[in-house]
């Protein structure tokens, strides 16, 4: 009896471990990166750093995320405010697979004027995790 | 005998709620961007900008914006399906008019004819100040525009 609520406990506690993480989505993306180049050297934040601050029209992320993504950011038309990127900062950042998609596809678009590679996000996401403080 | 169903009964009761719980793990474990949560317009929308309310554009113009959420303003804040059709329900709008093609023009609401009369009376230089940046930002001037609170007496105009 005492042996099976254990196991029911340990379900309950488990079910957290069933959503995204900032880790395990840069994984993914960097797996998928492996998947078309055999090559691929894995995520890197120096990279990802690069992507942040590249401007080849109108807007880079730093644009509305500001130089600093563990900072609080704004919408560059609305004026809207931008909770913190980084998920150094903001935990509900990169927890959930689909609504990174959703973002990705839409700020890349945006700002590069084109979708990111599965590399390019899991540059990314790795350049996000080690963004502290300034970047 | 009798505590041996005692027990079985408590064995089957602990395994229910083991069943109870996996199965509420299996529905948290759908993105919340795939079902269609009835707080899809504020989350979506408001993730850029004020979730103006739905009476401030007429139905046939939501439409138009929510077919063309892909070249918004000059970004792309295009949805999946899904949820374009949960955000199209809640300004009112037959989801399959949201999606369908067009090549109108995008409305604007500070372009109606009551927001300019509303706001007549403010300067274009105001609204373009770095505290405003725009008549698009609501909650510039009105504090609880996320609430739809849009009264006279609670307008703030920075300085």
């Amino acid at each position: 009896m005492f042996r099976k609520a254990l196991i029911a406990a340990t379900v309950l506690l488990a079910a957290p471990a069933l959503a995204d993480t900032p880790e395990s989505l840069m994984r993914a993306y960097a797996e998928q990166a492996r998947t078309t180049s055999a090559s691929y050297a894995g995520p890197s934040p120096a990279a990802g750093r690069r992507l942040f601050h590249q401007q080849p029209r109108d807007w880079s992320c730093a644009t509305c995320h500001t130089d600093q993504p563990a900072a609080t950011g704004r919408h560059a038309i609305t004026g809207k405010t931008i909770a913190p990127l980084s998920p150094v900062a903001n935990p509900n950042r990169f927890c959930d697979a689909a609504k990174v998609e959703k973002w990705f596809k839409r700020n890349c678009n945006d700002t590069l004027g084109r979708l990111c590679t599965p590399a390019e996000k899991a540059d990314l996401i790795a350049f996000l995790l080690g963004a502290k403080g300034g970047a | 005998m009798r505590t041996r169903t005692g027990i079985r009964r408590i064995d089957w009761i602990v395994w229910s709620l083991a069943a109870v719980f996996l199965a509420y793990a299996a529905v948290a474990a759908v993105p919340p961007t795939e079902a269609a949560k009835p707080t899809a317009y504020a989350e979506e929308c408001g993730a850029c900008h004020t979730a103006y309310p739905a009476r401030l554009l007429r139905p046939a113009d939501w439409a138009v914006v929510l077919a063309t959420l892909d070249r918004h303003f000059g970004v792309d804040a295009s949805l999946n399906d899904t949820t374009r059709a949960a955000v199209a329900r809640q300004l009112g709008v037959d989801p399959a008019v949201a999606s369908a093609a067009t090549t109108k023009a995008v409305p604007r609401i500070t372009q109606q004819g009551w927001f300019r009369e509303e706001h007549d009376e403010i300067s274009a230089q105001l609204l373009r100040s770095p505290a405003v940046r725009g008549a698009a930002n609501c909650s510039a001037c009105h504090a609880g525009a996320d609430r739809d609170q849009f009264d006279d007496h609670s307008v703030r105009i920075p300085r």
